[in-house]
């Protein structure tokens, strides 16, 4: 490991706070999906090097239960998206508001 | 070393242009460089299986999903283009709370630094450290009940996608009538299709 710990951590804390800035800042909900899976690649990316810092293979599992729960994570995002725009076609999300009571 | 901050810095730019894009379209591009960026990092930390399993899922299965739901929202709609820009309302108080994270982690890696565990085995060797025959004994033995927990998140997905996006009929179990021939959908771009996606469906 020829590059220390600390520079994969602080590239991922830099990847999760564009990724939370998207989020917040974009009203498109595919964007916004999009912005989430970066999060869920950031914080893949601290447990890789942690695994590899300690030789402990425990974060390799985590991050593969962290991908498999991203996808389906997608595909009801998606299809929640898709069901929405079919009814009403809406390009900001605060559109939507329908169950805001 | 050099890799690493080459890949570092395409990450990020390729992240940010996933987050300012114009168009959906654009993010995905975007997002499909951070995601092989990515997995070459992963193969820098010896993580071999994990990059494999980055490109076939994320880039292969994910990123096409999103890829179909933008080509099935976008056809023959109005652009499925950019909102308002929030960015103002957000801007100051997320910078500050970025740079006040951002400095906690900075001074909890230098005041714990972590002592680097080399891995025993020759790196690429059959079972070495982030193989797949490493991983897979580690998931199958140990951790088999998380796996088991997986499937089940997975079959709950597939469930949950045909509930929300599948037609009516599999949810009530009603006979599908049968499709009149020469009344097709149209899948040409006018503003009728935006009709006939409203209706949900082929339409009987």
């Amino acid at each position: 490991m020829s590059v220390s710990p600390d520079n994969f951590i602080a590239l991922s804390a830099v990847l999760f706070f564009i990724g939370v800035a998207g989020v917040v800042t974009r009203r498109n909900p595919l964007i916004m999906l999009m912005s989430i899976e970066l999060l869920f690649n950031a914080a893949n990316l601290a447990l890789v090097t942690y695994a590899r810092a300690w030789a402990n293979n425990a974060g390799h599992i985590f991050a593969f239960l962290v991908i498999t729960v991203a996808a389906a994570e997608a595909a009801i995002g998606l299809a929640i998206v898709a069901v929405t725009f079919r009814r009403t076609p809406f390009v900001d999300v605060d559109e939507v508001s329908a169950l805001k009571g | 070393m050099i890799a690493f901050w080459i890949l570092a810095i395409l990450m990020i730019a390729s992240a940010v242009f996933t987050v300012t894009a114009r168009k959906p379209v654009y993010s995905v591009v975007g997002l499909l460089a951070n995601f092989v960026c990515l997995a070459a990092m992963y193969l820098e930390l010896q993580a071999e299986f994990l990059a494999v399993i980055q490109i076939v899922v994320y880039s292969g299965a994910i990123l096409i999903l999103f890829v179909f739901v933008i080509a099935l929202l976008s056809s023959g709609v109005r652009p499925f283009d950019v909102g308002p820009n929030r960015a103002p309302y957000v801007l100051y108080p997320a910078v500050a709370l970025a740079a006040l994270a951002f400095a906690g982690i900075a001074v909890t890696a230098l005041r714990t630094p972590v002592a680097v565990v080399q891995p025993t085995g020759v790196t690429g060797a059959a079972n070495a450290f982030g193989s797949v025959g490493d991983f897979g004994v580690a998931l199958f033995t140990t951790n088999l009940l998380p796996f088991e927990v997986t499937a089940f998140i997975l079959m709950v997905a597939v469930i949950g996608v045909v509930l929300i996006a599948g037609d009516d009929d599999a949810v009530t179990g009603s006979r599908r009538k049968k499709r009149r021939p020469g009344r097709r959908e149209s899948i040409v771009k006018t503003p009728n299709v935006t009709l006939s996606l409203s209706k949900g469906g082929p339409q009987p």
